[in-house]
């Protein structure tokens, strides 16, 4: 075993525990922990296929940004453990097969058209190509974006502002 | 080098772990994260496929992808406020007007 698959099975295994751990833990705060770990280890698998800039996105953007949100609205609305409800009696007998028969046809279909695949090799000087792309053949999209966030930085202030009496 | 089927199939793993909290978690926060797991499945498909082709353009796809998750963190959680703000519970349960 090579150490390239040794690392990609310890960041493979910690992101499925990781996932798994979300689904589990009962309190939202713990939840979030878990998707950290899951979000972390990807990173990690980035880095290991070389793609080192979106590595960095994943961390600053994911890692940093989008859970620092989700956390601290856990804590200012002072989310407490999970109530348990019961579920039908469709899902508490079909769901665990269901979810299983799901993940096995995605498997089955991204992975059938792999041996067409040239095996992976390093991108050399992906970042530069990245920004050239993004800037170039990219750029109304990128543009777009743009105006997305805008909306959606209005769209959450409407929202979360306070009604006026 | 790592196969790229097995990053296709961790990325699989990663989705069904997605849809099963997705529909099993009762808090309206966890449901949103699991979204956003989801998404990182996605991204992690897309990372491999590019690479395997040796061509950029999938991690272009995954900024934008990215970018889409932020957004939609920043509003779905504004919702959230809202429903906490209205209904006193974070329980999907109790948001059922449009339930017969």
């Amino acid at each position: 075993m090579t150490p390239t698959l040794l690392i990609f099975f310890v960041l493979a295994g910690l992101a499925v525990l990781g996932a798994l751990s979300l689904v589990i833990q009962k309190h939202p705060i713990h939840s979030a922990l878990s998707l950290i770990v899951v979000m972390v280890c990807l990173a990690g698998l980035y880095l290991l296929m070389g793609a080192e800039f979106v590595a960095a996105v994943q961390i600053i953007v994911y890692g940093g940004a989008i859970m620092v949100l989700f956390i601290f609205v856990i804590m200012l609305l002072n989310a407490g453990e999970e109530e348990r409800t019961d579920f039908s009696k469709l899902a508490k007998f079909a769901g665990l097969p269901l979810a299983l028969a799901l993940t096995a046809a995605i498997a089955a279909a991204v992975v059938k058209p792999a041996p067409d695949i040239p095996s992976q090799s390093v991108i050399p000087d992906a970042t530069r190509l990245i920004s050239s792309m993004l800037f170039q053949e990219f750029v109304y999209p990128f543009e777009l974006t743009s105006f997305l966030i805008l909306v959606a930085i209005m769209g959450a202030l409407v929202l979360a502002q306070r009604e006026k009496k | 080098m790592v196969p790229t089927q097995y990053y296709l199939v961790l990325s699989a793993i990663l989705f069904g772990l997605g849809a099963v909290a997705f529909v099993f978690k009762r808090n309206i926060i966890t449901i949103f994260m699991s979204i956003e797991l989801m998404l990182n499945a996605v991204n992690l498909a897309f990372v491999a496929f590019s690479q395997a082709f040796g061509k950029v353009h999938g991690q272009v796809f995954v900024l934008f992808v990215i970018v889409v998750a932020a957004a939609e963190a920043a509003v779905g959680l504004g919702i959230i406020i809202l429903i906490q703000r209205n209904r006193q519970s974070l329980n999907v349960e109790k948001v059922n007007l449009l339930k017969l």
